[in-house]
């Protein structure tokens, strides 16, 4: 349990914005990759998809419980993850987009990995000590993490015909939702100002720098397309996040107010 | 021990003094045969068995529970592993296992052909499921061949998690609002009867038993099993003031056990032919799976032959 940082009004309301996003973020995630659970290509990387969506929802438990705190109104971890509309959830996009095959969901994984581990590294030295803690211990996931997608992506592009040509086909698919990774929000800036979190213009660099190296070794082409999707840090998402939510939230929606 | 010349005898002597035969150790064809059957149904079981409490895992109603499932369906994976090894040392290869699961040639619990129809359907499985998995793992944690007993060690210890959690969901719910109450009850009246048919068939309909159980891969005989069972699962229920869904079920004093009401064994002999509510879709999930996932092991073969080539150049 976490003990409450008084900041003025506009700073907690910046950082409660923040925290929502890293546990919405890593629950859709966690969800989406426990999907897999029982379909896997290959028993031994169903139960890999299975550890690292036990990580993400675990991670994403840390981030509710400070954001609860933060937030001061009572709320529990489950308020915030089953009793929060679409238009409230503060996720990235990529993370809601389905799984397709195994090759999109590889390469989902790894463009998020390469994100969030550097910007987790970054947040180890957070003027917040409660945030600062979560991503240390955060940390040690997403760094195997990267490493399990960084192997897959390259396995699959340098795999054989029909991987590549998959491989392809997820890039195309996901490239435009790469953009809102490392684009700062108002309150991404308020924060960086208050020395609380990261400038994000700083980790787009060592984001582009991680993909340009694992792509070329997968002999995969970096589209040149610039156009990028937003929105997700805004609460305007994709169709799909509505459907997650639907599904996840059902028993708390329709037997409200019990213990389970 | 004393050489001997004749293997079989050999082998009869280590049985009778309870030593384990190993993979490299001279066994009998129909051993041989019986170990491959019974582990790779049981590894089957264990895939196939992800299936229906998978349903729930996108639908848990509380981020720890949410864990906590996921990690449950996870360790069943873990268990197809181990299974599916320890029937490779008897030189099967998994890829064959599997093909003759999907071929429909080999067999899995019937339990899983049933649906998960609601959240309650964790605890019910849980509780019961694993339950009965429990009764029939223990005694296989001292069967005749090492490398089985070996993964029942593993397995048996997680399988005990497993109920608890079960059975602790099942708590809950029965002490929770009126709805939640009726949806435990509910699901342990339709659980009852099939978990009760998971311990196979009656003894004098159970052709394999004696042969098993002169080989101690099978230490007790089903409906032993059976009876343990339900005298252990009784006062469970009690404590959980659900009723158990029969009307013949009561103490006898006499026999210091729970007499119980007759099994449907026509619905029993209908699952195991494929009729189960379930059988289609279960299997049909599984060939999927692999189905779609060819394209991975390909590639990943491809990739690791390139790297081979290229670290020898
Ligand atoms: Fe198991
Ligand atoms: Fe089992
Ligand atoms: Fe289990």
């Amino acid at each position: 349990m976490f003990e409450a940082n008084h900041y003025p009004e506009e700073v907690n309301v910046a950082l409660s914005d923040f925290l929502l996003r890293m546990a919405d973020t890593s629950l859709v995630l966690g969800h989406r990759l426990s999907e897999w659970c029982g379909h896997g290509p290959i028993l031994e990387q169903d139960i890999a998809m299975s550890n690292l969506a036990l990580d993400l929802i675990g991670q994403a438990r840390n981030w509710y419980q400070l954001a609860a705190t933060q937030l001061g109104q009572g709320q529990s971890e489950d308020d915030l993850a089953y009793l929060r509309d679409a238009g409230q959830y503060r996720n990235l996009l990529l993370v809601e987009l389905p799984n397709g095959d195994f090759g999109q969901t590889v390469l989902r994984q790894f463009f998020f990995d390469a994100y969030h581990f550097h910007y987790l590294q970054a947040l180890t030295e957070s003027g917040d000590e409660n945030v600062a803690n979560i991503a240390v211990k955060s940390l040690k996931e997403a760094t195997y993490h990267l490493k399990w997608s960084s192997e897959w992506v390259i396995r699959l592009g340098d795999g054989t015909e029909e991987s590549h040509r998959r491989m392809e086909n997820a890039l195309r698919e996901l490239w435009e939702f790469t953009g809102e990774l490392t684009t700062p929000n108002a309150s991404d800036q308020l924060l960086t100002i208050m020395g609380l979190t990261p400038d994000l213009n700083l980790i787009r660099p060592l984001w582009e720098q991680e993909v340009q190296v694992v792509l070329a070794e997968s002999t995969l082409e970096i589209p040149n397309r610039s156009w990028m999707q937003k929105g997700g840090k805004n609460g305007v998402h994709t169709e799909h996040l509505g459907f997650l939510l639907a599904e996840m939230q059902f028993l708390q929606r329709a037997y409200p107010n019990c213990e389970w | 021990m004393v050489a001997h010349p004749d293997l079989q005898t050999q082998f009869d002597l280590r049985v009778a003094e309870d030593q384990r035969i190993e993979p490299k150790d001279w066994m009998p064809e129909p051993y041989r045969r019986t170990l491959v059957r019974q582990i790779s149904q049981h590894a089957h079981s264990e895939i196939v068995g992800m299936l229906p409490e998978g349903n729930w895992i996108t639908r848990a109603p509380s981020l720890r529970r949410k864990a906590v499932l996921l990690a449950k369906v996870q360790d069943e994976a873990g268990h197809g592993l181990y299974l599916y090894s320890a029937a490779e040392t008897l030189g099967t290869s998994r890829e064959q296992m599997i093909d003759d699961l999907h071929s429909g040639k080999a067999k899995y619990s019937s339990i899983f052909n049933y649906p998960t129809l609601s959240w309650a359907d964790m605890g019910a499985i849980g509780w019961l499921v694993d339950g009965a998995a429990i009764m029939n793992q223990v005694p296989l944690c001292r069967t005749s061949y090492g490398p089985y007993a070996r993964a029942m060690v593993r397995i048996c210890k997680e399988e005990s998690f497993h109920q608890r959690q079960g059975y602790e969901i099942m708590m809950t719910l029965a002490k929770g609002s009126e709805a939640q109450r009726a949806m435990a009850q509910d699901a342990l009246n339709r659980w009852w009867w099939p978990v009760l048919m998971m311990f196979g068939p009656k003894d004098d309909e159970s052709p394999n038993t004696a042969l098993s159980m002169q080989w101690k891969i099978k230490r007790f005989t089903n409906d032993e099993l059976r009876q343990k069972f339900v005298d252990a699962t009784v006062p469970q229920a009690e404590y959980l003031n659900l009723s158990i869904p029969d009307p013949d079920l009561k103490w006898n004093e006499a026999r210091g056990h729970y007499d119980f009401g007759p099994i449907n064994w026509d619905e029993f002999w209908e699952v195991v032919k494929g009729n189960g509510p379930c059988n289609r879709q279960r299997l049909e999930a599984r060939r999927k799976a692999h189905e779609e996932g060819e394209w991975v092991r390909e590639a990943a073969i491809a990739y690791a032959i390139k790297r081979k080539m290229k670290s020898e150049k």
